[in-house]
């Protein structure tokens, strides 16, 4: 037992009259039943547009990356604005539940399991994008330093292509061990209140046998704090390396330190605006709406309307910096965006990111569901604007006769809705089969955040300090 | 493997559980395990267990991933196949950096998940006697060795420190490679006697 001490003047963290077996049938018991109607009809909806994904992609691949309309000039296009913005949704998981969980922060117990597997379907998305613009990408491995006959000839390790290369492997193999080493507990409560057969083997070979013995909890405690360490700056690093694409790249608008830390506030924007999109449908649809509590949501609004500043702020740096440096280019790539051809991408970007998460200040408005599912989908509206006119500052060059225009053909919009597909099949999978909360973590945090207990607690907020933690160390140990 | 009789006390609350294990712990018994279906805190120090050293493996595993990285780039790029950049330098730490520590947050989480993987002795396939299936749900089991002689005395001991229900099993110690939809040969000859 923990000398952990939480005022009953925060808010619950799990509402209701819970018990620990209560929170496990809560759980576990949509995994059981049959699917809904409304799971099946949106499980078939992604798996069609996953299908018309592979269509698009297998299109590209038999005629060549000719098919997408991208130039001489506007080199890079749909595709790595995708992939950014994939990327950059893949950053909430991986913070909820490594850096939040370094800062102790309870809330994040309710919302860890279902972000982090958002981060993985996220950064297998946006894997996606480099991976197939490759064009002959039965090549792909040659990114990989292999031994090979060539020379052998490695691969350029001062690239910053080849450093996103290591950064998303990385950040997936990693996300995708914390996520696993969480989930194997709760894979093993599943396992021992199976009915059918076939169920009691899948999750009996999925919790790996754990048993729960207490010398392998402490061993999965410590698992989890190091891994929480590592994430810490592994987060960090991967949006700074996607934003190295860029800032060493010496094109006007893209040469800027500023790009780094910019990215990551943004990445992190736009990965809580999806796990309020996912989240606020899944606690309704699956009945958790006392595990994942208008408190949580407001706590994610919080860091929505922070994050959204800090962008703010970097467009504003962005636009003073390049009249103050005096330089024709840089002044001129942002006298463009705000008022060249592509105008409408940029004030989409400023009004979806800048303006309207402001509203996120009024606290009725940060606990309104309805409002922080509109401000959600608003929110990643307005990221993928922001990548999309970071990347359309290609469309001048240098040389008048090159300056161009870019808009979409059929493949690549297919491969976007296609990425869309891929992530919501496996969201849906992962909401039927797998526990959505983590199941072993609400526990733990039961007894010192769950309302039933909060209210007992009158009697020690009425108790003398000295004499309780006297009592608690006594009765413990 | 080994087929052992153990004394199996099942507890409803881990408030309860703390006191118990002191008593079982004072009275000399030698606990077995605990299992319980979360990680209580303050548990293993109640136990006598030493503080997990997994921590230090990935500290060695993180080390690993560093030197392999800059060690590999710079042989690349100083002795296998050195290349003029510019008139850059041969060995650009700076330009290492990224790659350096990609591979050591790799180096660290794979390896310590492996080292947890074999230290707990789990993986796909393996199967444990799970000793009550609330384990995982919401009981706290306190499971004791015992022989033909003090079984009883023991299961009686465990009863009176405030277990909700208590009884003898004879189940397999370590883990073996099976299925948990299907029951092993012990356990069905148990059955039958």
């Amino acid at each position: 037992m923990h000398l952990k001490y939480e005022s009953i003047i925060r808010e619950p963290l799990v509402d209701g009259d819970k018990s620990y077996h209560q929170i496990t049938e809560d759980i576990c018991s949509p995994i059981e039943s049959k699917p809904t109607k409304l799971w099946t009809i949106g499980f078939l909806i992604s798996a069609s547009l996953l299908g018309f994904g592979i269509f698009s992609v297998t299109w590209e691949v038999y005629w060549g990356t000719g098919v997408w309309n991208l130039n001489r000039t506007i080199g890079w296009g749909y595709d790595i604005t995708n992939f950014v913005w994939w990327v950059g949704i893949g950053h909430a998981g991986t913070l909820i539940s490594a850096i939040l969980l370094l800062f102790r922060q309870g809330w994040r117990t309710g919302v860890n399991r279902a972000a982090e597997a958002m981060t993985i379907f996220a950064v297998m998305c946006a894997g996606q994008f480099p991976i197939w613009h490759m064009g002959r990408v039965w090549d792909a491995f040659f990114v990989l330093p292999y031994g090979n006959t060539r020379g052998p000839l490695w691969p350029n390790f001062i690239s910053p292509l080849l450093w996103d290369v290591f950064a998303i492997s990385t950040y997936f193999t990693v996300s995708l061990l914390f996520w696993y080493s969480g989930l194997i507990p709760d894979f093993a409560t599943l396992r021992d209140r199976a009915k059918t057969k076939f169920r009691k083997m899948t999750y009996g070979v999925a919790s790996f046998g754990w048993a729960g013995s207490a010398k392998h909890w402490q061993r999965h405690e410590m698992l989890s704090l190091v891994l929480a360490g590592l994430s810490t700056p592994l987060v960090l690093s991967v949006h700074t390396i996607v934003s190295f694409d860029f800032a060493t790249s010496i094109v006007p608008g893209w040469h800027t330190t500023i790009f780094p830390p910019y990215f990551v506030a943004g990445a992190v924007f736009s990965g809580f605006a999806m796990v309020q999109t996912l989240l606020v449908l899944t606690r309704k649809v699956l009945n958790l709406q006392e595990y994942i509590t208008i408190g949580h949501i407001e706590a994610m609004n919080k860091v929505i309307v922070l994050t959204g500043s800090i962008v703010g702020v970097a467009y504003l740096t962005e636009l003073f910096i390049a009249y103050y440096s005096g330089v024709l280019w840089e002044q001129e790539a942002f006298r463009l965006r705000v008022m060249g051809p592509y105008w409408w991408a940029y004030w989409a970007m400023m009004t979806c990111n800048v303006v309207s998460p402001q509203l996120f200040w009024f606290k009725k408005l940060r606990r309104n569901i309805w409002f922080t599912f509109f401000m959600s989908i608003i929110v990643n509206i307005g990221m993928w604007f922001e990548r999309f006119v970071i990347i359309m500052s290609l469309h001048r060059d240098y040389l008048p006769s090159s300056w161009s225009y870019y808009t979409p053909s059929w493949p690549e919009v297919g491969f976007y809705l296609g990425s869309f597909g891929l992530f919501f099949t496996c969201y849906f999978l992962f909401a039927k089969y797998f526990p959505v909360i983590a199941i072993a973590e609400i526990k733990f945090i039961l007894k010192t955040s769950g309302e039933n207990f909060k209210n007992k607690m009158d009697v020690i907020e009425e108790a003398n300090t000295e004499h309780f933690i006297e009592e608690q160390l006594h009765h413990h140990h | 493997m080994s087929i052992k009789k153990f004394a199996v006390a099942v507890y409803d609350d881990e408030a309860v559980l703390f006191p118990a294990v002191k008593k079982v712990r004072g009275a000399g018994y030698k606990i077995h395990d605990v299992y319980t279906p979360f990680a209580v805190h303050g548990l293993d120090e109640a136990l006598g267990e030493k503080e997990s050293d997994l921590h230090i493996a990935g500290f060695i595993y993180g080390i690993t991933g560093t030197c392999t990285a800059l060690g590999f780039m710079g042989w690349i790029f100083t002795t296998d196949w050195p290349q003029n950049f510019g008139g850059k330098p041969n060995f650009p730490l700076p330009a290492f950096i990224p790659i350096t520590f990609e591979l050591t947050v790799l180096f660290a989480a794979v390896g310590m998940v492996l080292t947890f993987c074999y230290l707990n002795q789990i993986m796909p396939g393996v199967k444990k006697h799970i000793f009550d299936p609330r384990q995982t749900d919401d009981k706290f089991v306190l499971v004791i060795e015992v022989n033909d002689q003090n079984a009883a005395e023991t299961e009686a001991f465990l009863k009176a420190t405030g277990a909700e229900a208590t009884n003898i099993q004879v189940a397999e110690s370590d883990w073996w490679f099976g299925r948990f939809d299907k029951k092993e040969d012990y356990e069905i000859q148990q059955q039958l006697a």
